[in-house]
């Protein structure tokens, strides 16, 4: 296998590039693996790689029934931050924000994660009162960050509006090693890597069926025959009720549309995140120079990736207002992705009824920041049967106890 | 160069002045930026994104990827603004993009010869070590390099208007087609609206030739605009770009109103919401591109664009122009050139033969057509001087060096299936014309399955005027006939999706499939030699189509390209997902009207007038804006608050308390209703008496309190908390209409109706007596009661409730009667030491009382059980909405946080959101916390730091002393009860 430097771009250069191998191989399905990962999204991929890094597990197959990464993990607007309210959120996605500091060193793929600071911006008392307290919280956490008042915002973001005549900016929450990367290549890296290790990224597998004997799961049935496994986890984002479905329990997850759009390319203008909770938008500048914008989700369950147009125009609208300059760019594309939501707006990454089968969903408006993470404490889960302490809290067993782990406390949008 | 003659749409008669970059220019009225600069000579007009090449406009319309200006300057400066779109205008200002320091001269181009080793993906492989060299150093310079034009520096002073419409018929595109489509439709009586993007109506016919109703296609097309404008249920709309087709035939038009004027009066852009019954596409059809060597110079162009600069515009890059194609349509541009007077060295057909009519005539003109032929490079520094010719199938060995000024390129064409893809339609690949087209087995469907877009003309690949005319008018009704019309007959294409197909790599690292992103043959070979073998990773991977003209030149042939080099056959490998916008759409026409101080609607009490007069400093509550406070001259805002406070609590304040939730509640079925949405009993309650009620959601979590009073037998008015005053009203109807909808219960919300006022203090009953009409003494209006009557002659409702621990009256009266009352009690109070207080006096005098406040004490996790409110709970009510969430073990578990009052051992004032630490740190290495601060005051009864917090068992550690940290401090508190102020209770029930 080759690694990736400049050498070998030198080197494959010279010879026009003729000589690059596959990023990741397209094996047939085999009859049956120690474990199989079903959806080839970023925590599934993650997943995989990390069952075979940390718990020597590499007998493994990753199946996505259609590209892989081309679920949410390649339609998000890639913030990556972990300024979290709760304990167990802030522990999971300050874990997966450290690990995301290395990633591309670890993975020999260029995934682009640069921690070029986020904020969100406070525009009511209320907002300030919350932030503060969520900075008093990740002072406790181990989590970096810091409220800071309207002229450091301005300092940071000068494009910003911060004297608005309805919602002047009061102050923000500031995570300086927050920042964004470039999703399509976690995907890709982690593809890459898991294939490096022997295992098995199988495209165009859909699994339509989930065999149970006497509790326990024996295989899936998919569009390319039936594959075994004594280990199954399901990584499917908007689709986990589906799957859950098959394999006869039910999940607390509703599908809902959550809709992105980035505008014409323009030059740098803007080096940090900014995500306004109160007018409901966030934007950043993506290094193609696209400023990258989401807002809220839909108010119904949908599974069509296409939402309605009048979010659009309420993100829009708040952020003119807070980035004037943004009225005479041009909106490029918009899309969508189906977003799997849970009641208390935390994750799960659990056990189920069923023996053998474990869940990672849950993840909604925020989880490519979690990517890592999730993959880091899912595979423990699989590997071992039994949660460890990163995802111990996320059981999805919690609401029948109460147990939430509440985190629209903290923010209405949480990407 | 601008020809002697010809060109439709110009005005010869008037010269207009421009400038591009720092040269001024003159143009013809009627010309567009791109064809002004065409006519002065200039055919550079931009730089490509990654390798900055030098760019000239490859298209004359809408899909334009190359000629890309930034126009206008200072706050009215737009980047990326197609120049092949922008009309001209007497002054018009345009600045190249993406260049240092010329356009001519750019440094950055020196991206250009190393591009060898920057191939799609270079940077997923590279710039990984030093790990922070990639935020420090590498990203920075591929970020400056990157984008296109300048960002916007100031706030856009242009305004845009938005208007909601509905019709029964949206056409979309108005050429013969959408004009066809139209008049069929609105002969049958239906409201239609036809949409052009261009200033002029026709599309392409009028340039293309050819017959309708036996005369010229520009004819027919003015007849039809006057027998549509005279219509009177038809909209008519040119320099309007259909832009998305949503779910439920929801349409969006962005329509420029002031640009090609430079600007003017009134919005520059409208945003048109239609809901249409159905659409007909009709945008027409995007000419592809060759891939052949150095096919991205200056003054090589589609052969359909040439002809438009040609017919249109009377404007050329130079006298000589080669065609080269493989297809008959091609043969038009060769003709018009010729007619135009240009000379047309040679036309280079991939067909092995060229017999049709087009060509024939061509030959008869006396141009010389070599089939098989292909072209194997481009010469020229900056713009095209001469093409090298070469055998089509071959390796790309040089047969002939043909000079020219120009080279007209035709791959076929794609119909724009843009409107009809977007709500889901499918494609089909139609072999013959070598394009998707749409399937009309598989329309996008509407909520009862109904088809509710049609395409038509060469949207649906109808590309001969016959039948585009033809199916336009089908489109617009099945029954109507189409006029007749003729065109030659042509001879099918070749599909070429490599020129020559032979070429090695280094060949096709010379060929580009995406002008503006820089993506070539050999990119997309690459990646599907890596295993980016989907479309979408493709896409993604090589940059292909993600451009501002988001593939219309280079989806088709990208495509092509990866199926061959997959080996798989084109409709295998699919298409990438066609997302809206149609074109780029202006983000302040989506956002509209709505800014600044009209950003959001703005609410305000009654009495809003009097306290902008007393000085008040507001606070904004939801919508809503209230008094924080009234600071006096030089007083800062915390003394008033304190003094505020310290008034009320020895004398008299006065509270607009307008903003509460006001929700009537009645019917037979009403006490029982609200038995289940409060935690307590309402339907017990008396009438004349108040209950203060709790409301909790499914969970169990409290959602907003307030006083219920029982207005008579079956109505109740409940109180809400001012930001969960719609919230609540919701969530009432919500149950009512979904889950007890056949319970008989009516809610209104009153909110606005009535004007609200806390009269509070020691002072308050001698207020109201002063006013006279009502007897609100003990006796008659005990604690917890309301009465009716008047006050100072203003019919009112009394409620004596408090939530300051004061003698305290809330009296409400229709809201136009607010600010008399206010003034009586302003008057009545004089002697009495009156003073209004704001929102943060309440708030203060709230906690010294212990009084929990929503969204402070409450986050969406707290029970009433872990206020203290448990009393709020009616033990015997067999249910209500949180009764089964709170018996969770969770919400019933003795370690819960509960609330207690926090005294700092030093008097300060703990920061807000400070949490309790505990004893170690966690299973996740973090600090372990065993509560937090939800209130922190300083508190000017007291005169010390007070505050309320939810403490692990609370309750039970009365005394003990806890560490609280924030904002890197630390600060010592003991645990108190929550009642800092008279816990007796003695204030308030006098
Ligand atoms: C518009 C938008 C913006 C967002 N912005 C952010 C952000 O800024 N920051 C952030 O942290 N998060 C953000 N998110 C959330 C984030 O994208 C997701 O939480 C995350 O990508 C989920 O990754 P995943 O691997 O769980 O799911 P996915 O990437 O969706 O992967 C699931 C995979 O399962 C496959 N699958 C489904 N059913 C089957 C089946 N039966 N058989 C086989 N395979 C199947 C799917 O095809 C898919 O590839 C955003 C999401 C959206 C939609």
């Amino acid at each position: 296998m080759s690694r990736y430097s400049v050498f070998a771009i030198v080197r494959e250069g010279l010879r026009h590039h003729t000589g690059w191998p596959r990023a990741w191989a397209s094996p047939e399905p085999r009859a049956r693996y120690d474990a199989i990962v079903v959806g080839a999204g970023g925590h599934g991929l993650a997943t995989a790689y990390y069952l075979g890094r940390n718990h020597g597990i590499t007998d493994v197959a990753v199946l996505e029934k259609g590209w892989l990464g081309g679920g949410n993990t390649g339609r998000n607007t890639t913030i990556i931050r972990s300024n979290y309210l709760q304990d167990p959120s802030a522990a999971i996605y300050e874990k997966s924000r450290a690990l995301y500091e290395t990633l591309s060193q670890e993975l020999n793929y260029n995934v682009m994660f640069s921690p070029r600071g986020v904020m969100m911006l406070a525009q009511t008392e209320h907002e300030v009162r919350g932030y503060r307290r969520t900075a008093a919280a990740n002072a406790l956490q181990g989590v970096e960050t810091e409220f800071i008042g309207p002229r450091r915002v301005k300092e940071l973001c000068p494009i910003m509006n911060i004297d608005g005549p309805r919602y002047p900016v009061l102050g923000a929450l500031w995570q300086p090693r927050g920042g964004t990367g470039r999703h399509d290549a976690v995907a890709w890296g982690y593809a890459r890597a898991c294939s490096q290790m022997g295992m098995h990224i199988i495209e165009n597998c859909a699994v339509t069926g989930i065999t149970v004997e006497g509790g326990q799961v024996r295989g899936v049935d998919t569009t390319r025959g039936p594959i075994g496994c004594d280990r199954l986890g399901l990584v499917v984002a908007g689709h986990s009720s589906q799957l859950a479905d098959m394999a006869g329990f039910r999940l607390p997850i509703e599908s809902l549309c959550l809709q992105a759009l980035v505008s014409e390319p323009i030059k740098p203008c803007m080096d940090v995140v900014v995500m306004a909770n109160t007018v409901h938008g966030y934007m950043s500048q993506s290094d193609k120079g696209e400023m990258v914008i989401g807002g809220g989700t839909d108010g119904f369950n949908n599974y069509t990736q296409r939402g309605s147009h009048h979010h659009i125009e309420e993100t829009l609208r708040a952020l003119v207002e807070t980035f004037p300059m943004l009225s005479r760019l041009k909106m490029l594309r918009q899309w969508g992705g189906i977003v799997d939501m849970t009641g208390d707006r935390s994750p799960l990454i659990s056990k189920t009824p069923v023996g053998g089968i474990f869940v990672n969903c849950g993840w909604g408006t925020g989880g490519f920041k979690a990517i890592p993470g999730s993959g880091w404490a899912m595979a423990e889960l699989m590997a071992k049967g039994e949660p460890g302490p990163l995802a111990a809290e996320f059981s999805m067993f919690r609401f029948r106890e109460g147990r939430f782990i509440d985190e629209s406390v903290a923010a209405g949008v949480a990407h | 160069m601008r020809l002697e003659t010809g060109g439709r749409l110009i005005d010869r008669t008037r010269p207009l002045r421009f400038r591009f970059d720092d040269r001024w220019m003159t143009g013809l009225a009627g010309d567009t930026l791109a064809s002004a600069l065409i006519g002065q000579g200039r055919i550079l007009m931009g730089r490509s994104f990654k390798y900055h090449r030098p760019r000239g406009p490859v298209a004359a319309g809408l899909e334009e990827p190359n000629a890309l200006v930034t126009l206008g300057t200072g706050a009215r400066a737009e980047p990326n603004v197609r120049a092949t779109q922008t009309e001209l205008f007497q002054g018009l200002r345009a600045d190249s993009q993406n260049r240092w320091p010329s356009l001519a001269f750019d440094l950055m181009a020196a991206n250009d010869l190393v591009s060898r080793f920057l191939p799609a993906g270079f940077y997923y492989k590279t710039f990984i070590r030093p790990r922070a060299a990639w935020k420090h150093l590498f990203e920075p310079a591929i970020r400056r390099a990157a984008g296109l034009g300048p960002a916007p520096k100031a706030a856009d002073p242009d305004r845009y208007d938005q208007v909601y419409a509905f019709c029964d018929v949206l056409v979309a595109g108005g050429g013969v087609a959408g004009l066809a489509a139209a008049l069929a439709a609105a002969r049958t009586g239906a409201r239609v609206m036809l949409f052009e993007q261009a200033p002029h109506w026709g599309g392409r016919a009028p340039v293309d030739g050819g017959t309708v109703a036996g005369g010229d296609p520009a004819g027919w097309v003015a007849a039809a605009v006057a027998e549509l404008a005279a219509m009177p249920d038809v909209t008519l709309r040119t320099r309007a770009t259909v832009a998305a087709v949503h779910d439920h035939g929801y349409v969006l038009v962005e329509e420029r109103l002031t640009d090609h004027l430079g600007g003017g009066p009134g919005p520059r852009r409208r945003l048109w919401r239609i809901r249409a019954g159905r659409v007909v596409n009709a945008c027409g059809a995007f000419e592809r591109p060759l891939a052949f060597p150095g096919n991205d110079r200056p003054g090589v162009m589609l052969a359909s664009a040439l002809r438009d600069y040609v017919v249109n515009w009377a404007v050329a890059p130079g006298p000589a122009a080669v065609v080269v194609t493989n297809n008959d349509d091609a043969y038009r541009t060769a003709l018009a050139l010729r007619r135009a007077g240009i000379s047309v060295p040679v036309i280079a057909d991939a067909r092995p033969a060229a017999d049709g009519p087009l060509p024939q005539a061509a030959r008869a003109a006396g141009i010389r057509v070599a089939t098989g032929t292909g072209i194997a490079g481009t010469v020229g520094r900056g713009r095209v001087v001469a093409v090298q010719l070469c055998d089509a199938g071959g390796g790309g060995h040089v047969t002939e060096t043909i000079p020219c000024d120009a080279v007209a390129m035709s791959g076929g064409w794609s119909p724009a299936v843009h409107l009809w893809s977007q709500p889901g339609g499918r494609l089909r690949w139609d072999e013959a014309g070598a394009m998707f087209v749409p399937d009309p087995d598989h329309p996008p469907t509407g909520a009862a399955g109904e088809p509710i877009v049609t395409c038509a003309g060469a949207a649906a690949g109808a590309l001969r005027l016959p039948d585009c005319i033809a199916s336009g008018a089908r489109a617009g009704d099945p029954a109507a006939a189409a006029p007749p019309a003729e065109a030659e007959a042509e001879a099918p294409l070749l599909p070429v999706w490599v020129m020559p197909s032979g070429a090695g790599p280094r060949k096709r690292a010379k060929m580009w499939l995406d002008f503006q992103n820089d993506v070539k043959v050999s990119d997309v070979e690459l990646a599907a030699r890596e295993g980016y073998r989907s479309v979408e990773h493709t896409k993604r991977y090589t940059t292909l189509g993600m451009a501002t003209d988001q593939g219309k030149l280079s989806n088709v042939n990208g495509l092509a390209v990866l199926a061959q080099a997959l080996d798989e056959a084109i409709p295998r490998v699919g298409t990438t997902t066609f997302r809206p916008p149609f074109v780029p759409v202006t983000i302040g026409a989506l956002a509209g009207e709505a800014r600044g101080a009209v950003f959001q609607p703005l609410r305000r009490t009654p009495l809003h007038d009097w306290h902008a007069a007393h000085g008040a400093v507001w606070e904004p509550v939801g919508l809503w804006r209230r008094p924080y406070c009234y600071p006096r001259a030089n007083e800062s805002r915390a003394d008033a608050v304190a003094r505020e406070v310290l008034n009320t609590r020895r004398a008299l304040g006065l509270l607009d308390a307008s903003t509460l939730g006001k929700i009537v509640v009645k019917g037979p079925d009403a006490g029982r209703f609200l038995d289940m949405i409060y935690t307590g009993a309402m339907s017990s309650l008396p009438v004349g008496r108040c209950r203060y009620g709790l409301l909790c959601n499914e969970q169990g979590f409290l959602i907003d309190d307030g006083v219920v009073a029982r207005l008579a037998e079956d109505t109740w008015l409940c109180h809400t908390t001012s930001g969960g005053a719609d919230r609540i009203h919701v969530w009432m109807e919500d149950w009512l209409q979904t889950e007890w909808w056949n319970w008989r219960v009516f809610t209104l919300n009153l909110t606005e109706q009535l004007a609200q006022i806390a009269v509070v203090g020691p002072h308050a009953r001698k207020a109201l007596e002063a006013l006279g009409g009502m007897d609100v003494s003990k006796a008659a209006l005990p604690f917890m009661h309301w009465a009716e009557g008047t006050l100072a002659g203003i019919p009112a409702r009394v409620f004596r409730i408090s939530f300051s621990g004061e003698l305290s009256y809330e009296v409400a009266v229709p809201a136009d009667r607010g600010v008399e009352l206010w003034e009586r009690l302003v008057a009545a109070g004089g002697p009495l030491g009156v003073m209004p207080y704001g929102t943060e006096a309440l708030h203060v005098m709230r906690a010294e009382k212990g009084f929990i406040m929503i969204g402070d004490e409450t986050d969406g996790t707290v029970i009433p059980q872990d206020l203290g409110l448990g009393w709020a709970i009616s033990a015997r009510k067999p249910d209500y909405l949180g009764k089964r969430g709170q018996m969770r073990p969770a919400l019933a578990d003795p370690d819960r946080w509960r609330l207690v009052g926090l005294m700092t051992l030093d008097g300060s004032v703990i920061p807000e959101g400070a949490y309790a630490v505990g004893a170690g740190r966690n299973a996740n290495g973090q600090t372990a916390t065993e509560g937090r601060v939800t209130s922190t005051y300083f508190s000017p009864t007291l005169n010390r730091g007070i505050a309320l917090g939810l403490i692990r068992r609370g309750p039970e550690r009365m005394g003990e002393v806890l560490t609280f940290a924030a904002e890197g401090r630390r600060v010592q508190a003991r645990i108190v009860s929550p009642v800092f102020h008279d816990p007796e209770g003695k204030a308030q029930d006098v």
